[in-house]
């Protein structure tokens, strides 16, 4: 009669099954880099972020009016639509409801772009009411380039190709129109939770 | 390793491209939507290191395709490559 070893695996990394963690992904505890061009080059002096769209006048900081505005420290669990996911990530920004703040639209969608041509589409709902955020700090430190720095957006209950790096702004749409992933392939929507990864999930 | 120092020449993805193709792709040209410049699938720059491979013009680093892997399926997007040319296999 065979022994048969269910806990043998090789190399095949764990599928954790906490609570914290969506289907079908695992926990890392780097921080890996995932990119799509080259990193842009950006000079702060020059930086703004703005909202425009669907909004009577564009609104527009600079980088040292974005970092004089009240900052939140959140820590969040995020989860990278190729499988990984890392717990407990510590992040500094401004909210997009303090953004938002007094702003009068009528776009239920929004496109988040970025420098270099990045861009990512996601309803307005679900980056106000205290879900997202424009961050300038990982770990207690200024945000590094490769990881989207000086600024980057942080949307963490969807896939983390939602949260753009090297933003520079959010575009305010009456209808939701696909971004770099989401027109060739990618779930427009992207819940981690319902594994969203590709069209028709 | 920046991301810089970890992309990759269009050599990278002949074999994604064999699949898609069903034939050897990097030496095709590709002409660039953006500027128009023309170079081998080879000489090309590609990025692996994200949801799905983007492949660039060296000159103007416009996307020249993207190419989604998942669920049994390719999606490719060939907008920014305004014509490849290749002889028959």
């Amino acid at each position: 009669m065979g022994f048969i070893s269910r806990g043998f695996r090789g190399k095949r990394r764990d599928v954790a099954s906490s609570s914290r963690v969506p289907p079908g992904q695992y926990v890392v505890t780097d921080f890996p880099v995932l990119s799509a061009g080259p990193t842009p080059r950006v000079n702060l002096d020059k930086w703004t972020f703005t909202i425009e769209g669907e909004i009577d006048e564009p609104k527009r900081w600079t980088w040292k009016e974005l970092i004089a505005l009240p900052s939140e420290t959140v820590t969040k669990d995020i989860h990278c639509v190729t499988k990984w996911s890392k717990l407990d990530t510590i992040w500094k920004g401004v909210s997009v409801d303090k953004l938002m703040d007094g702003v009068d639209t009528a776009a239920e969608f929004t496109t988040i772009f970025s420098d270099g041509g990045y861009t990512t589409n996601l309803p307005l709902d679900d980056i106000t009411g205290n879900k997202a955020w424009v961050v300038y700090e990982f770990d207690g430190q200024p945000l590094p380039p490769e990881h989207g720095g000086p600024v980057r957006f942080l949307v963490p209950h969807l896939y983390f190709w939602k949260s753009a790096k090297w933003v520079r702004g959010i575009r305010l749409e009456k209808e939701d129109h696909p971004g770099f992933w989401e027109s060739n392939g990618y779930n427009m929507y992207g819940d981690p939770w319902r594994e969203q990864r590709y069209w028709g999930d | 390793m920046t991301v810089e120092e970890r992309r990759l020449d269009g050599n990278a993805i002949g074999g994604l491209l064999r699949e898609i193709f069903t034939m050897e792709m990097t030496a095709a040209q590709a002409t660039c939507a953006g500027c128009g410049a023309i170079n081998a699938v080879g000489r090309v720059i590609v990025y692996v290191d994200a949801p799905g491979t983007v492949v660039r013009c060296p000159e103007c680093e416009s996307v020249l395709m993207r190419i989604v892997h998942g669920r049994g399926r390719y999606w490719v997007d060939m907008s920014g490559t305004r014509s490849l040319e290749f002889a028959e296999g």
